[in-house]
């Protein structure tokens, strides 16, 4: 794992303005590029001889609601030749929609399916864009930050209808969410929020 | 007179024994062969990752045990591994030592169950019951060491929660000596089996190229030939002091898979009696007490200590902001964790990449073209464990 130093050389030189910023940590190269160019540098990083990352590991995002561009897209290759994990980053405001990968890695289908699902992010010519991890008919982005903790919605069985029911989440308990951090200030419950909101309607 | 032919769609699962869990798989069938196959997957979804930002980092631990529950720890690893190279300490090497042989029990365990249950789906009984024997006495070792069968909550960053009770090592290696007869023995049943072979070589064949391309890791991708282990090319703890084997297949198919299971459990008994050779007394967690809690003997004395105690298990430690992905060769595969920190005591995003996930999506192209009956066997050699697909 000697040469990352030559590779992120090779990278920046190869790719030159396609690439933003390169910083190898943890034995990693972090690359950031902008949304236009990834797959570009995805098929140069795939094919070329002196790169190899052949294997698509994960597509994940970061949610930073605070940001203009919230949403940090986030892509691990692994290169099993030269043993080198490399880490490629973009940023897009929030509604953009991004290239999808699956024309090169197979695999990314289900990974864009779930990036899609967690935080709403819309895939340009993908296959097959349906939620995968969440329920039928389930509304919202779980993963987004702005996401409570305890959903929107609750299932239970009813017994006239005779079947299975969505409908708001009451909650008997608030969420305990101790913040040691700033004792003074004490925790904002959804359930109090809640109340409040209902108070001023 | 010509009739229209209409494919038929089926149902396969949730509930359904040879799902191995809560899988549904709709099967579009031309007579009997399997024309598509979508699964549906996410009935088993907890929103790990989601609580595991509203938690601290020790109490976001025992989530990772109930990913693939059928090996714990090996999940355990790889976010304390995460957190240590973040927060850059060393490990103890007793812990290192602990550490590499309780995952080479979880990776015997999971092999277990999944040799076993992968027989019994394609018809055979007896493997089952007597490897079922076998786990429950190296989960009593998981038991002694940590307080429970399945959900260890035992690693932690800087080392392991307390040292290993007195005994445990001499039984451990007691087992190692026991084991390879069971194995033997299963072999026996197995391996020349006329059925059991019939059933499963030439089944699922995976191509070098779609191993790749599919993003296979662990046994998946070395049945097809590719001799890939991160415990060997991207070594963590103290793997690198340990020799063992990596067993390579050769056909990519259901029936090398198979092969390479047992062997690799033949090569974790052996890295299990190397750890116990070269464990010594010592240390079990780092010495940095902002992140390690006081002994009990030092809360009643000192009140620093118990400063320390309380602050530890109320707010927790912190861990600065950086940004990670580590992986560990988990019994299915490469189980990785990425990690951002903020500097608060809470991960801010923690994405946890498991190998079930994307063995389970090419299951359209491995069953095409298969018979129906196939399809129990394709999805044993997956080895899929639904806590860690859905998360």
């Amino acid at each position: 794992m000697n040469n990352l130093i030559d590779l992120e050389k090779k990278i920046n030189s190869e790719l030159g303005t396609k690439i933003n910023s390169t910083k190898i940590k943890h034995n990693q190269i972090y690359a950031e590029i902008d949304k236009e160019d990834l797959i570009d540098v995805t098929l140069f990083l795939k094919t070329n001889k002196n790169t190899k990352f052949k294997q698509l590991i994960d597509i994940t995002v970061v949610d930073y609601p605070e940001k203009p561009l919230r949403f940090k897209i986030v892509y691990l290759f692994l290169s099993h030749e030269f043993n080198q994990r490399m880490i490629l980053t973009y940023c897009i405001s929030e509604n953009e929609v991004i290239p999808s990968l699956t024309s090169i890695f197979p695999s990314a289908n289900w990974m864009e399916r779930e990036v899609f699902d967690m935080y709403g992010v819309n895939f340009k010519d993908h296959p097959d864009l349906r939620r995968i991890l969440t329920d039928y008919g389930f509304e919202g982005h779980p993963l987004r930050k702005d996401f409570p903790l305890t959903g929107h919605t609750e299932v239970r069985y009813n017994e006239d209808q005779k079947k299975v029911i969505s409908e708001p989440v009451k909650l008997e308990q608030n969420y305990r969410n101790f913040d040691y951090e700033s004792p003074w200030e004490g925790t904002k419950y959804i359930k109090e929020l809640k109340e409040n909101n209902d108070k001023k309607n | 007179m010509t009739k229209k032919i209409k494919n038929l769609n089926l149902n396969f699962g949730p509930q359904h024994p040879a799902a191995h869990g809560v899988l549904r798989l709709i099967l579009e069938l031309d007579g009997e062969v399997v024309e598509k196959a979508d699964p549906h997957i996410g009935l088993l979804h907890r929103g790990t990752e989601k609580l595991i930002e509203n938690k601290t980092y020790m109490q976001a631990v025992p989530y990772f045990d109930r990913l693939d529950y059928v090996a714990p720890m090996n999940q355990e690893h790889a976010f304390a591994l995460a957190i240590e190279k973040i927060l850059d300490i060393d490990v103890p090497i007793r812990a290192q030592f602990i550490r590499v042989m309780f995952c080479e029990i979880g990776r015997i365990l999971s092999h277990i169950l999944n040799v076993t249950t992968q027989a019994l789906d394609v018809g055979a009984l007896t493997p089952s019951l007597w490897g079922f024997e076998e786990r429950e006495t190296l989960m009593t070792f998981y038991e002694r060491a940590s307080g429970s069968r399945l959900h260890a909550n035992y690693f932690r960053a800087g080392g392991v929660h307390q040292d290993l009770p007195a005994g445990l090592e001499t039984d451990i290696l007691k087992f190692c000596e026991s084991f390879p007869k069971i194995i033997n023995d299963l072999e026996n049943l197995l391996t020349d089996n006329r059925i059991f072979k019939q059933r499963n070589v030439d089944i699922g064949i995976v191509t070098k190229q779609d191993a790749l391309d599919y993003s296979f890791s662990g046994v998946m991708i070395r049945g097809s030939g590719v001799p890939w282990d991160l415990r060997k090319s991207q070594p963590y703890d103290c793997y690198e002091q340990l020799e063992f084997k990596v067993p390579v297949g050769k056909n990519g198919d259901c029936y090398d898979r198979y092969l390479c299971r047992i062997e690799e459990m033949k090569e974790s008994v052996s890295i299990i009696k190397q750890c116990l050779a070269k464990m010594e007394k010592g240390p079990v967690k780092t010495f940095d007490g902002k992140i390690t809690p006081p002994s009990k003997k030092e809360i009643k004395q000192s009140m620093e200590a118990l400063i320390h105690h309380f602050k530890l298990f109320t707010e927790g430690y912190r861990v600065p902001e950086d940004e990670i992905y580590t992986a560990v060769e988990a019994p299915k595969g490469e189980f990785g964790v990425y990690l951002i920190s903020d500097g608060s005591n809470k991960p801010y995003k923690c994405k946890i990449r498991a190998p079930g996930f994307s063995h389970l999506q090419s299951m359209d192209y491995l069953i095409k073209g298969h018979m129906l009956a196939d399809v129990p066997a394709v999805l044993g050699s997956l080895d899929i464990v639904f806590g860690e697909v859905d998360r």
